[in-house]
């Protein structure tokens, strides 16, 4: 590796993580943050299944499941403008990351709560609990257990989907890269070198989700 | 104490309980025996309002509820005075044996956390599982949890015990820990309503019977005549089969 190529890559490292501190994992927090309330409120919704909520859950999941996250980006920060509607690229992204993850982990909430055998409830009325009492002490916390992975699963893809925010004009990492790699024209090791702290990234939640599985995994194995 | 008056209930185009009447007297106890699909357990379930019953009446205490028409604090009501023991214990899964046990004091009833331990601790070592207070019922043997499902059944104080089946789902060597603590809180004079396949159980337990098959009550009264002089004809040949007089097994339907 040439001289200027490895002064590049030191030099362009920090550039690269800052941005990653100050916009990707707020983005990635603040964002998977509203995406939990709006998962657990749609996911109750359906289970204790409400009417008209309950459909109007179903039609939110099916169109932002439906319809790539690049598009609802475009629509939220270049379309809306058109109505005179305009929003801060940064903003327009927490609403679009918030409102697309949402939808998805509804559907892991949801699944999760219909995997509690409803001899859980039961045994909850019979000792006298309400439904919101069994519903917040007993059914929620088991299935939030059995939602802990594939939650932790939707947090790190979200993590790497942050870099589509650099369509909307959002200064994070990869936007942060692109810009250096026009000043540089060394795509390969830069491109390479974003990749690889988002690989840090992710390896640090992966960590952390094992140990949250652990903490989890106090009461044993869930079996009938 | 608890009278339960032409009871009714139909799944879509099967009735299930084709009108059952029977009362539990103050410190009773009364076994319901039947074949399966009889309607013991529907029956048992409807009474607690697990399932809502089509028709008939519930007294409780001298207190009437109509199944249907029973509004939510009713039903609160009604449970608070009694308790449930199921075939597959459901004890709360993600809650130690203690917590199971404390968990109906302190959320439904407001008891203070410290008074509600104290009852617990009672509770578990009455069912024998002090030892086993803080494991979870993943790390208990189904003989336990049905133990602690008995010990969370009396922490509430109530006036009678339904249990479903309470011995159904156990392998057999773990059965007779649990028919010991019924026993024991039988002698205690606890009221208790028991669908059961234990014969011997109901024989030396009980003090009422009632047979079911069908969805209706075939025969019921007293155990002592019960199991001596049966007087139905259906009743005769249920107690051959389940005794094993006949060699075969119930059909189970």
């Amino acid at each position: 590796m040439s001289e200027r190529l490895w002064n590049i890559l030191v030099d362009s490292f920090g550039k690269i993580l800052l941005p990653g501190l100050t916009m990707t994992i707020p983005l990635t927090v603040i964002a998977f943050s509203f995406a939990m309330v709006i998962a657990i409120a749609v996911a109750l919704v359906q289970y204790a299944n409400i009417r008209v909520l309950k459909q109007i859950a179903r039609f939110y999941i099916w169109v932002i499941r439906g319809t790539p996250l690049l598009v609802q980006l475009y629509v939220i920060f270049y379309g809306l403008p058109g109505v005179g509607i305009v929003l801060d690229p940064f903003p327009a992204a927490v609403i679009v990351f918030s409102i697309n993850e949402g939808a998805y982990c509804a559907e892991t909430m949801r699944a999760a709560l219909e995997s509690v055998p409803v001899g859980q409830l039961e045994a909850g009325y019979c000792v006298g609990m309400s439904y919101l009492q069994v519903m917040r002490r007993i059914v929620l916390p088991q299935a939030f257990r059995t939602a802990f992975p594939p939650l932790s699963n939707s947090l790190i893809a979200m993590v790497k989907d942050t870099s589509l925010a650099a369509n909307i004009t959002v200064m994070e990492m990869f936007m942060a890269t692109q810009r250096i790699v026009a000043s540089t024209y060394e795509p390969l090791a830069l491109y390479v070198e974003v990749g690889l702290i988002y690989l840090l990234f992710s390896t640090v939640l992966t960590k952390v989700q094992r140990i949250g599985e652990k903490r989890l995994a106090h009461y044993g194995a869930q079996k009938e | 104490m608890l009278e339960v008056k032409n009871l009714r209930k139909r799944f879509g185009e099967l009735e299930v309980l084709k009108g059952v009447s029977l009362s539990v007297n103050n410190g009773d106890v009364v076994a319901i025996l039947g074949p399966s699909g009889s309607g013991k357990t529907t029956l048992l379930r409807c009474i607690n309002f697990l399932e809502t019953a089509d028709g008939g009446e519930l007294v409780l205490d001298g207190e009437s509820f109509a199944p249907g028409k029973a509004k939510r604090s009713d039903i609160a009501r009604f449970r608070r005075k009694t308790a449930f023991v199921f075939q597959n214990y459901n004890l709360f899964r993600n809650k130690t044996a203690l917590q199971n046990v404390t968990e109906g004091l302190i959320v439904a009833r407001k008891t203070p956390r410290a008074r509600a331990e104290e009852i617990g601790r009672k509770m578990l070592e009455k069912v024998g599982l002090s030892d086993r207070a803080d494991h979870y019922p993943s790390q208990l043997s189904g003989g336990q949890q049905q133990r602690v499902a008995i010990a969370r059944a009396l922490a509430t104080d109530p006036e009678i015990i339904l249990f479903d089946e309470p011995t159904s789902a156990l392998d057999p060597e773990l059965i007779g820990e649990v028919l010991a603590v019924m026993r024991q809180l039988a002698e205690e004079g606890m009221t208790m309503l028991v669908v059961t396949h234990e014969l011997s159980f109901a024989k030396s337990v009980a003090d009422q019977v009632v047979f079911m098959e069908a969805g209706q009550v075939v025969e019921a009264g007293p155990a002592g005549p019960f199991f001596m002089f049966p007087r139905e004809e259906r009743t005769r040949a249920f107690l051959r089969t389940i005794s094993g007089e006949s060699g075969e097994q119930p059909v189970d339907r």
